[in-house]
């Protein structure tokens, strides 16, 4: 089942009215595909959709999770982990404090992915990890810090690629079919809610990562989303962006040092 | 010179986007056919084939140099311009805006693959509707034959590698078998159809 985008754009404004989200910066061909996804999955039509959203007391927290793309791995790329290594953590270990923020973070792996890497270079005894996304259900998840065991797979090849010298299985215990995050990488960590399209600036970082997030947004919410992050960045603090997401403007760029073209990372100069 | 039905000129007049997809045994063909193409095309391409995403690779920098449109990896918000190629990157689906922009996204695989022959067909579909023309090439899954169904529904054209042409006729043969392919054509005949989308055919 598919919605038209004039559907779309009447949900938009319900979603608005109703549950006080706005969802009119994100990019319309996405949130089609995810859209017309829960029709499927919920055996809906598009006026029972409404009915759902306005009088299923707990179904938006699901919509939102559903409509919101959470996709996520724990070192994907693992070029780019190598690079923030190499690259940002040498000055990073100049910060006597350093606070992290991943934007966008889903359920949570690239967080703890953070914390790892920051464990092995031993900086995470000073480091604050937050991780923030606009939907509760995944933050809940994110919380728990358990991850399917038959991922860890992947996720370990993954390490393996970003040449830190041990073995992903050294920062987590399986219990039956799951991974769970050793409890000392999770005492600097607070997962929170927070909505890139209207919440603002809410700490000082020296480090952000907002990876393949732009990317479900329109240009005007890409503009304010980039401002928003740069105003969340300490002088000389690094800015993650993913791998095909660019920082919007050319008068941000000019506030920005290039640290890596290829996996996008930026250090504020101005 | 290939000679089309009345039917088919009459849509290859109203193309707005063209999408070529492509798996296992398709990529040889699928770049003859972008070399082929005239440099005044009026309408741009969208291409997907699968590919790890892993692995870098220089294709489209070395079919630039060899082609008369542009050829380049499809950047977020971009808009689609005529006489350009556009290639989803690995590791992203590419989808068409309403307002004829492009946007990646890293949602699902589909079919295990991402970039997705179906989502980009789909998306162009909901966007350029009638004016959607699509050619589906050789591959080893069933990709592609859910989204030609969605450019025929749309009253777009759909081609297809002949199934007895193809490396691995998986894929054509699927969209064939969904009733949406207009038009089969060997890989030969599928070059020439590229050299004939010159200002010519469109003017008669």
């Amino acid at each position: 089942m598919t919605v038209s985008f004039e559907n779309l754009e009447e949900l938009i404004g319900l979603v608005n009215n109703v549950h006080g989200v706005d969802l009119g910066g994100y990019s319309r061909a996405s949130l089609k595909r995810r859209v017309s996804r829960i029709l499927t999955i919920y055996h809906v039509d598009f006026a029972g959709l409404k009915d759902k959203l306005i009088n299923s007391p707990g179904f938006f927290n699901t919509f939102l999770a559903e409509v919101t793309v959470n996709v996520t791995e724990m070192f994907r790329d693992p070029a780019f982990y190598k690079t923030l290594r190499e690259e940002v953590f040498t000055y990073l270990a100049t910060f006597p404090h350093i606070r992290v923020w991943s934007a966008g973070c889903a359920t949570g792996e690239e967080v703890y992915s953070l914390a790892i890497l920051l464990s092995k270079e031993r900086l995470y005894e000073r480091t604050f990890i937050y991780g923030t996304d606009v939907n509760t259900e995944v933050i809940d998840r994110a919380k728990q810090g358990i991850i399917d065991l038959k991922k860890m797979k992947t996720y370990s090849d993954n390490y393996l690629q970003t040449e830190s010298g041990d073995s992903l299985s050294e920062y987590y215990a399986a219990k039956y079919d799951a991974a769970v995050i050793h409890h000392e990488l999770r005492r600097n960590i607070l997962f929170a809610t927070h909505n890139l399209a209207s919440d603002g600036v809410f700490n000082e970082f020296q480090l952000i990562t907002c990876r393949n997030v732009l990317i479900y947004f329109d240009t005007d919410l890409q503009h304010r989303v980039t401002s928003l992050l740069h105003a969340s960045l300490t002088l000389f603090g690094f800015l993650c962006l993913g791998a095909k997401e660019t920082l919007a403007t050319d008068h941000l760029k000019s506030k920005f040092r290039m640290v890596s073209k290829t996996h996008n990372i930026y250090q504020k100069i101005a | 010179m290939l000679e089309l039905d009345s039917h088919i000129t009459h849509r290859l007049r109203h193309i707005g986007v063209l999408i070529l997809g492509g798996s296992a045994g398709g990529i040889k063909v699928l770049a003859n056919m972008l070399k082929a193409l005239p440099a005044d095309l009026p309408f741009g391409i969208l291409v997907v084939i699968h590919r790890n995403a892993k692995y870098e690779t220089r294709f489209e920098e070395m079919l630039a140099d060899q082609c008369r449109i542009t050829i380049k990896v499809a950047e977020d918000k971009e808009a689609i311009r005529h006489a350009a190629a556009y290639f989803a990157p690995a590791g992203y689906h590419l989808l068409v805006e309403p307002d004829h922009k492009l946007s990646l996204d890293t949602s699902e695989p589909v079919h295990f693959c991402r970039p997705s022959i179906d989502v980009t067909m789909q998306s162009a579909a909901d966007v350029y509707g009638a004016s959607t023309a699509a050619i589906l090439l050789s591959g080893a899954n069933q990709d592609g034959a859910a989204g030609m169904a969605a450019i025929r529904r749309a009253g777009g054209l759909c081609i297809a590698q002949h199934p007895l042409d193809a490396e691995v006729d998986t894929m054509p043969a699927a969209a064939i078998a969904s009733g949406a392919v207009h038009l089969a054509l060997t890989s030969g005949e599928l070059i020439t159809f590229s050299q004939q989308l010159n200002n010519h055919i469109f003017r008669n």
